[in-house]
């Protein structure tokens, strides 16, 4: 539990050692803010569930270059033999690289607060729902965070890892959708349906928050830190 | 300390260590030889638990390092080649991160780290990012996180590769102190390394153990005679006359003219043994004047190439 916390503690400030971290939280809030309040004076309706609609594609970007360098610097660097030979165990530094990249999602997302108070200030804001929203974006998020953290281990290469980790989300996002799924009841179609992150989404930005859904965003983030776990067992240490 | 037993590490199809096996003992300090890509590294890795082996067994203080890794790791200070390093992070605040890791107590670890920046000649660069540090300073960083826990085992990987020679030096000195108390293992493709640091040497080529012995074991297993250089006022025909009183010896080779007043000569021992007292007591018995003796043993470098030339 103390060395989660320790790993999560430095891989949190790692992202604000260099600009990197003030820079995606600028872009988040600059794209965010611009998107919303676009069409946010042309509907004229005072709440958030446009803003909640937006965050599955903006975090398509934004979540992959959160978790991109997270083992692929270290592999890069050469320091993942300093973490493994460390009394520490692997899925303590996984939860804590996982945690920290959370942690930034987090406060990217808190800094749309002002946003909400805007829109609060201008109309009457049901908060029920925007707090609702907010809950199921993070859960996105951290669906996301460990997709790209499981690819991130699979390569030395920053770059390659980013653009893999927003095709396989991209992936993961669409699989639900009628276009992929089909608009059949068929067995498969329902599979590819459930399995798809964009269905299950759609209630949370509403302000439904359905606890099977919330199940479905931790068994994803499970499944893939598992996932990431055997990787890392097996290329890093063979 | 170390116990290693038949192991062998394969990657894929390729062999990198077969059936490797041997001990080092509490408070030693042994050197691990060998060429390039011999399998020095392989092995480290797997006694620090970073790699697992393929088989065959490796114990550290009894403990067995599969599957019990976290024991075995706490007991092992470990500097990976190059001394791989985060480069963001600042030299203090790096070995308080590993400090916690290691599981140092909190009020514990700013003693734990002055006493490592102290030890490890840190003073100058506290306040600075590692990623500005020199190629020296970074492996003294990665020294220093190898020691903080104060581990009884070190393992380091080629310490002193691309040092320059002020900073070998000084590592090979740090290297000897921390030696006196602590079993170390270090591994180089450097000879004078070890002559300069270890106890004994464990040769490794092509993933085999093909030599270990102290130093001059070695050399004798591998045959090396011992040569003397000597210079002595006399004829030759005396000195030829002399020497049937030094059974062991024979001259190989006149290093000057047949008629110089001074005659200097190799002699050629046939076993490694230091005889340089017995020559000099020799000159002394028989009246002679000594001008120059020098011992020149087979070199550890001979000895090298010897053992791990792939016939």
């Amino acid at each position: 539990m103390k060395n989660i916390w320790t790993i999560t503690k430095r891989e949190f400030t790692a992202y604000f050692v260099s600009p990197i971290a003030y820079v995606y939280l600028i872009t988040f809030l600059v794209v965010t803010n611009w998107l919303f309040f676009r069409t946010f004076f042309v509907l004229g309706q005072a709440d958030m569930r446009l803003f909640f609609g937006l965050i599955p594609w903006i975090f398509l970007f934004f979540v992959p270059a959160v978790a991109m360098g997270k083992w692929a610097e270290e592999r890069k660097l050469g320091t993942l033999e300093v973490l493994f030979t460390l009394p520490v165990c692997l899925l303590d530094i996984i939860l804590g690289k996982f945690l920290a990249g959370l942690g930034l999602i987090a406060t990217a997302l808190l800094l749309t607060l002002p946003m909400a108070l805007t829109i609060a200030g201008l109309g009457d804001l049901d908060w029920g729902p925007v707090i609702g929203g907010y809950i199921g974006s993070l859960f996105l998020g951290g669906a996301y965070l460990a997709v790209g953290l499981t690819i991130s281990s699979l390569t030395e290469n920053q770059i390659i890892a980013f653009i893999l980790g927003v095709a396989a989300s991209f992936g993961l996002l669409i699989i639900g959708t009628p276009m992929i799924a089909g608009g059949s009841s068929g067995p498969i179609a329902q599979v590819l349906q459930y399995m798809g992150l964009e269905m299950h989404f759609t209630s949370i930005a509403r302000g439904v928050i359905d606890s099977r859904d919330l199940i479905y965003y931790s068994s994803v983030i499970g499944f893939f830190l598992y996932v990431n776990r055997k990787l890392l067992e097996t290329f890093a240490r063979r | 300390m170390i116990h290693v037993e038949h192991l062998h590490k394969h990657f894929g199809p390729v062999q990198a260590v077969s059936d490797v096996s041997f001990d080092v003992a509490k408070g030693e300090v042994v050197g691990l030889l060998g060429p390039n890509g011999a399998g020095k590294t392989t092995t480290m890795r797997v006694i620090t638990g970073f790699l697992r082996s393929s088989a065959g067994l490796v114990t550290v203080d009894g403990i067995p390092v599969s599957p019990e890794e976290i024991r075995t790791r706490r007991l092992i200070g470990y500097l990976p080649e190059n001394a791989p390093l985060p480069t963001d992070l600042e030299v203090t605040g790096f070995l308080d991160y590993i400090a916690h890791l290691r599981g140092i107590a909190t009020t514990a670890i700013p003693g734990a780290i002055d006493e490592m920046i102290d030890t490890c000649g840190l003073a100058t660069v506290v306040g600075r990012p590692i990623g500005q540090l020199s190629k020296g300073y970074r492996q003294r960083v990665g020294l220093a996180a190898a020691l903080l826990h104060r581990p009884p085992i070190l393992i380091l990987d080629e310490p002193t590769s691309g040092l320059d020679p002020n900073q070998i030096t000084e590592i090979r000195t740090l290297i000897r102190a921390i030696g006196q108390e602590r079993t170390v293992v270090l591994s180089t493709h450097i000879l004078q390394e070890v002559e300069a640091t270890c106890s004994r040497a464990l040769i490794i080529s092509s993933g085999k153990l093909v030599g270990h012995g102290t130093l001059s074991e070695l050399m004798r297993a591998s045959g090396g005679h011992a040569r003397y250089t000597v210079a002595l006022r006399a004829a030759r025909e005396v000195i030829r006359t002399a020497l049937e009183a030094l059974p062991h010896l024979e001259i190989a080779e006149w290093l000057s003219g047949p008629t110089d007043e001074r005659q200097r000569f190799t002699l050629a021992g046939q076993d490694p043994e230091d005889r340089s007292e017995e020559i000099f007591g020799w000159a002394v018995a028989q009246n002679l004047t000594l001008a120059e003796l020098t011992h020149e043993t087979a070199s550890l470098e001979e000895v090298f190439r010897e053992l791990t030339q792939t016939p």
